[in-house]
């Protein structure tokens, strides 16, 4: 099958798109030796935003590069807007893609790579100028149109390269960790754009990353990769407040693992009050996973233990408190209660709600 | 949105060397510049002052150079004639070929098999281990074949040439490829609509427009000087036509010799001419960087 995608007619290339629907159900890859994808399953609403987070080779960028097209997948479906893409290929899919490499064409103006997508699909010239130069000026680059690759900062050519991959108004945008090789300070900046002109455009954007920061400051929701499949998927409130999994606790921000034992909807941590448990584990002991800023410095009660070691962050201060030869709690707290290495604490635990898992006894 | 002053636009980064050592290197350039230099201009020099001895032999003239567009000598030059017509025909045909199947098979093993690029590289080296009077005892029984299907043409021999010139085009062309990230750029096009023969012609082939037009003059350079092949094959080409021209007239031998050199640098000049078009170009002004 070798169709083409009908794609939405709009006047200019600023006007709001309908974002399409784009699912994954039960996608595996198969590698020589390796499997990939182990059964994804992953549905993004129109005009939505969904970060794909996971560690190295959990099978994200598989993921992401088998809705282009750029992989066959072994078994499952894609679709958009309900059609299934698997036999589609890559230049009849209507998506538009960023690399994490620069992949501005080198022997074309920046102007010329912007309307490379428009030549593609027989726009005439005229048009073609039109649409480049609005794309371009959305991008904030409109006065760069006559230079080339390398005469621009990296920073830029991701900028003209996602303005190359919108102008054509596809109906997915896909985002393949295009701000890993920019500097801190630009990738900020770059990502805020992203966000704000694919919110501009209501494009159904899937956004690869390894960056937990970067990916939950941009995402409607984020999807948790581990191993080829999805652990989690949630608002990047509720990943980061209850997370469903040991892995997604670890991996996703900081986590202190603390002993406790559950009880009915509750968890009695080591110490301290009984807190509400995420979902409904079984009744036994568990390991309950506790965020740095839900742990604070009491006089009396909870755990005690010694400071070992202070960070200054700018925002809070880090201290790590040794409790037993085993564990050791993070606790982040405001600059004036730091406390000194060596120095005596004793620890409260304060989350509306922890996510557990089983221990076992 | 705008531009942020931090995403200011690369700059050069060579380092400001001290005058001492930029005086040293200076001379150390200028030294292998005029040794490298001596080594091709004493020869041709020697070519042209032989070229230019008058008849008698007491002085200089043009009259051997002269006497080669003399209508009254073209029968005793046709065969000089027919071998440059010869070679500038195997020339464009082995340089096609080159083009038009080694240069996509490279290509397919790059982006797609690439376990097969240690095989591609064996195959295409394999030529220059083989010596050229071997390769004939190979390809005589070859071009009895060729002879009876294709005809005893004189472009039949770049099928000769096309494998003779395999490692160096392979060469050329995979340094090209070794630098360049292909592979994205190719996936770009794609998913910016453009199908493989599209993405081949308007992405691949501009990519690699240096390495393709180095394969091109290499494979252009090495026609243009083989003598073994067509010699022992029994085909005329610029080399056996210049062998057969010496035995009677040295001068117009040299003369060729000469002419067919020229026409190298030439090719060359326009080759670099046109490898420049078309690659970035500098923009007006260093400030608008800023």
């Amino acid at each position: 099958m070798t169709a083409t995608l009908p794609r939405p007619t709009v006047t200019s290339p600023t006007d709001a798109v309908a974002g399409a629907a784009v699912t994954f159900r039960d996608v595996t890859k198969q590698f020589a030796g390796h499997r990939a994808l182990t059964g994804l399953d992953l549905e993004l609403q129109p005009g939505e935003l969904v970060a794909v987070l996971g560690p190295s080779g959990c099978g994200k960028t598989t993921a992401l590069r088998s809705l282009a097209g750029l992989e066959d997948v072994t078994t499952g479906r894609i679709t958009i807007d309900g059609r299934d893409v698997v036999a589609v290929p890559t230049h009849r899919r209507d998506v538009g893609m960023v690399f994490q490499a620069y992949s501005l064409f080198p022997h074309l103006t920046v102007r010329q790579n912007v309307e490379f997508g428009l030549r593609m699909r027989r726009v005439d010239k005229a048009s073609r100028a039109t649409r480049a130069g609005e794309m371009l000026d959305l991008v904030g680059l409109g006065d760069l149109g006559e230079r080339y690759a390398h005469q621009l900062s990296g920073g830029q050519q991701q900028r003209v390269a996602l303005a190359r991959a919108l102008v054509t108004r596809p109906r997915v945008l896909l985002l393949d960790e295009p701000l890993s090789a920019l500097d801190a300070k630009v990738r900020v900046q770059l990502r805020d754009e992203i966000r704000r002109i694919q919110r501009e455009l209501s494009i159904t954007t899937l956004f690869v990353t390894h960056d937990q920061e970067e990916a939950l400051a941009v995402a409607d929701r984020v999807a948790v990769m581990r191993a080829g499949s999805i652990e989690q998927v949630g608002t990047p409130e509720e990943l980061y407040s209850a997370p469903a999994t040991a892995f997604v606790a670890e991996f996703v921000g900081t986590s202190n693992r603390v002993s406790g034992e559950v009880v009915g909807t509750l968890v009695r941590l080591a110490g301290c009050p009984e807190v509400p448990v995420v979902g409904s584990p079984a009744e036994g002991p568990v390991w309950a996973y506790v965020r740095p800023e839900d742990v604070s410095f009491v006089e009396q009660g909870g755990l005690a233990g010694i400071v070992e070691s202070v960070s200054f962050l700018g925002a809070v201060c880090r201290t790590r408190v040794r409790v037993d030869p085993e564990t050791l709690l993070v606790v982040d707290h405001r600059a004036d209660e730091r406390r000194e290495p060596g120095s005596p604490v004793r620890l409260s635990f304060t989350p509306a709600r922890v996510a557990v898992t089983t221990r076992a006894s | 949105m705008t531009a942020r002053p931090s995403e200011s636009a690369p700059r050069s980064t060579r380092a400001p060397r001290s005058t001492s050592a930029g005086g040293a290197s200076t001379v150390a350039r200028r030294t292998a510049l005029v040794v490298v230099g001596a080594l091709f201009a004493v020869p041709i020099a020697a070519m042209v002052a032989f070229s230019l001895r008058s008849a008698d032999g007491t002085g200089h003239d043009l009259g051997h150079w002269l006497a080669i567009v003399d209508p009254e000598n073209e029968r005793m030059y046709r065969n000089l004639v027919e071998g440059v017509t010869n070679s500038l025909l195997l020339a464009v045909v082995s340089a096609l070929l080159v083009l038009v199947l080694l240069v996509p098979a490279m290509v397919l093993v790059h982006l797609r098999h690439p376990r097969l690029a240690r095989p591609l590289e064996f195959v295409c080296l394999v030529p220059i281990t083989v010596p050229a009077i071997v390769l004939v005892v190979g390809l005589a029984p070859v071009y009895s074949v060729v002879s009876r299907v294709a005809g005893s043409g004189a472009w039949t021999l770049a099928l000769a040439y096309g494998v003779t010139v395999l490692p160096y085009a392979y060469r050329a062309v995979q340094s090209d490829l070794a630098a360049t990230d292909l592979r994205t750029l190719t996936e770009a096009a794609r998913t910016l609509g453009s199908g493989w023969l599209r993405t081949m012609v308007l992405v691949v082939v501009p990519s690699l427009r240096r390495g393709l037009l180095a394969a091109a003059f290499i494979t252009v350079a090495v026609v243009l000087g083989e003598f073994t092949i067509a010699s022992l094959l029994n085909r005329v080409n610029l080399q056996t036509a210049l062998v057969q021209v010496s035995r009677s007239d040295p001068y117009a031998a040299v003369i060729f010799a000469l002419l067919a050199l020229g026409f190298a640098f030439v090719l060359l000049l326009v080759i670099g001419r046109v490898g420049a078009l078309g690659a970035a170009r500098p923009i007006p002004s260093r400030k608008a960087l800023s």
